[in-house]
């Protein structure tokens, strides 16, 4: 058991979609991705950047295991424990933020630990409280801290920060890479925002509109922690010149 | 310049109204009304409130009252079980399996409108005049509603929730207790309160019709005796069993199973 883990925390994960349809509302078939190859470096933020309704949750989702019907292989051990942050944060409005996290949290994932993470992610009062009683910021620490609660050898992210005002959801990126940083897990978000994505990865995968493919992947040298508002503006502008395509919409 | 919505003494007056104080009066006006009524008819076809209650009392302490209450009562409950625990398979496997919903679809409108009455005639000519066939006629006649319910119930499961579930590697059995059940709580909570009113009535009719003991055979007896005293005691009783039930069981169990919901922000 030990040992799969072990596994999935170091190789790499091959995610290779031939094709995947899905059927539109009026019956024809709508190719969502074609030829989509990536390998997901271990221990790194790998981000999927590109337009609205261009199939990124779908992709997601079949990373998740969520989705089986596409035809190509998504290469996860098995026994790779997942935490997955959805677009809302989908907690169970009849439990406790704090019976919330226990659900899904790791086996020997003790009461001490579940308080560590509570203060790092700031719901430390929130813990008795129900979901209902949460704004969308705060109930998105939840969904965070949930995630990270499994002890995930793979942490998959879908926009989780959309529709929050500016400001939180900026706290909130910076939350996720100091509890990231703190163990470094392999970890595939997905984002249309441009400054979101450059701030948070280590690798930046560029896709096309639909049927998505990847076009790019760029490497972000510089450290999560030393991205400055300056930096991010001169890596975006350098980004926008290379990519107009990609970059000049958002 | 002020402006004053209610004096101190109207907000009190009001508060006054707020508590059990509404229910009591209520309660007491119905009374009231039922002895002025048996007063203007002096009639031994409409015996005062004293009367039915002194009935009661006597029936209680040296007649079988609290026993046929008492079989009443359990067959409330077994049909009340039965019923909940067949409805609810089937109601939320229909919900879940649409070629199963088209199946026995046919079947569930032509339960829903079979008349009770039909439904019991036929158990007691079938199975004979026995316990047996008394419960399963009660419970055949509830099923079609919990079915109904539940079934709604299975439709309208957040697919996110879900998802969620899956995702996270849920057990069955913790994605049952944890994400289906409490999605489902609101639809059981509808059709046990809709259910135990239904069932009881039609249990009346089931002793009335083949059962040598309980509510509905006392009522039958005294019926042809003319003792609507007796009748309205009976039956007043019994009344009292099911508000205890709904005040002291329902009540709290709803609270304490709703306590997440509708928290101010």
């Amino acid at each position: 058991m030990n040992d799969i883990q072990r596994a999935g925390v170091t190789s790499r994960f091959e995610v290779r979609i031939e094709e995947k349809t899905y059927v539109g509302a009026d019956g024809t078939l709508v190719p969502a991705i074609r030829d989509f190859v990536l390998d997901v470096e271990p221990e790194s933020m790998t981000v999927l950047m590109g337009p609205s309704g261009c199939g990124k949750t779908t992709l997601l989702r079949i990373v998740a295991g969520l989705d089986e019907r596409y035809a190509g292989e998504v290469g996860i051990p098995a026994g790779t424990r997942i935490g997955l942050m959805f677009q809302e944060p989908r907690l169970l409005p009849w439990r406790t933020v704090r019976q919330n996290i226990e659900l899904v949290a790791a086996p020997g994932f003790a009461p001490q630990d579940l308080e560590r993470l509570a203060h790092a992610v700031g719901i430390a009062d929130m813990l008795p409280r129900y979901p209902q009683e949460l704004s969308l910021g705060l109930a998105r620490r939840v969904a965070l801290a949930r995630a990270f609660a499994t002890t995930p050898d793979l942490l998959l992210l879908d926009e989780p920060f959309v529709s929050l005002d500016e400001r939180t959801a900026d706290r909130l990126r910076k939350l996720l890479l100091e509890v990231w940083s703190a163990r470094p897990t392999t970890a595939l978000l997905v984002t249309h925002n441009a400054r979101e994505a450059i701030m948070l990865a280590d690798q930046l995968v560029l896709l096309a509109p639909r049927p998505t493919h990847v076009v790019a992947i760029e490497t972000i040298a510089v450290p999560q922690g030393d991205r400055s508002a300056e930096v991010v503006d001169g890596i975006y502008a350098d980004l926008l010149r290379r990519y107009p395509a990609n970059f000049a919409l958002s | 310049m002020s402006i004053t919505f209610a004096r101190p003494e109207a907000a009190q007056n009001l508060r006054l109204f707020r508590g059990p104080v509404v229910s009591i009066l209520s309660v007491a006006g119905f009374l009231l009304v039922w002895f002025i009524a048996a007063e203007i008819a002096q009639s031994r076809l409409l015996p005062g409130p004293g009367a039915v209650l002194h009935y009661i009392y006597e029936e209680s302490v040296h007649g079988d009252l609290l026993t046929e209450l008492g079989i009443t009562f359990w067959r409330v409950v077994a049909s009340f079980v039965v019923s909940m625990a067949i409805g609810s398979v089937i109601g939320l496997a229909m919900g879940q399996m649409p070629a199963l919903n088209r199946a026995l679809d046919p079947w569930l409108i032509v339960l829903l409108n079979l008349p009770a009455l039909v439904i019991i005639i036929l158990a007691y000519v079938w199975f004979g005049l026995n316990e047996a066939a008394a419960i399963g006629a009660v419970a055949l006649n509830k099923i079609p509603n919990v079915i109904v319910t539940l079934r709604e119930g299975a439709r309208a499961l957040d697919p996110g929730l879900e998802e969620m579930a899956r995702a996270y590697r849920l057990t069955p059995i913790s994605k049952l207790r944890n994400v289906t059940l409490p999605q489902l709580q609101p639809y059981f909570a509808a059709a046990s309160r809709s259910g135990i009113s239904l069932i009881w009535k039609i249990v009346l009719v089931v002793e009335l019709l083949g059962r040598p003991n309980g509510v509905g055979f006392e009522l039958h007896l005294n019926f042809q005796l003319f003792n609507v005293t007796a009748i309205l005691g009976y039956t007043l009783a019994f009344v009292a069993v099911m508000l205890a039930i709904e005040y002291l069981v329902v009540q709290p169990i709803e609270r304490y199973s709703t306590r997440w919901r509708n928290k101010p922000v």
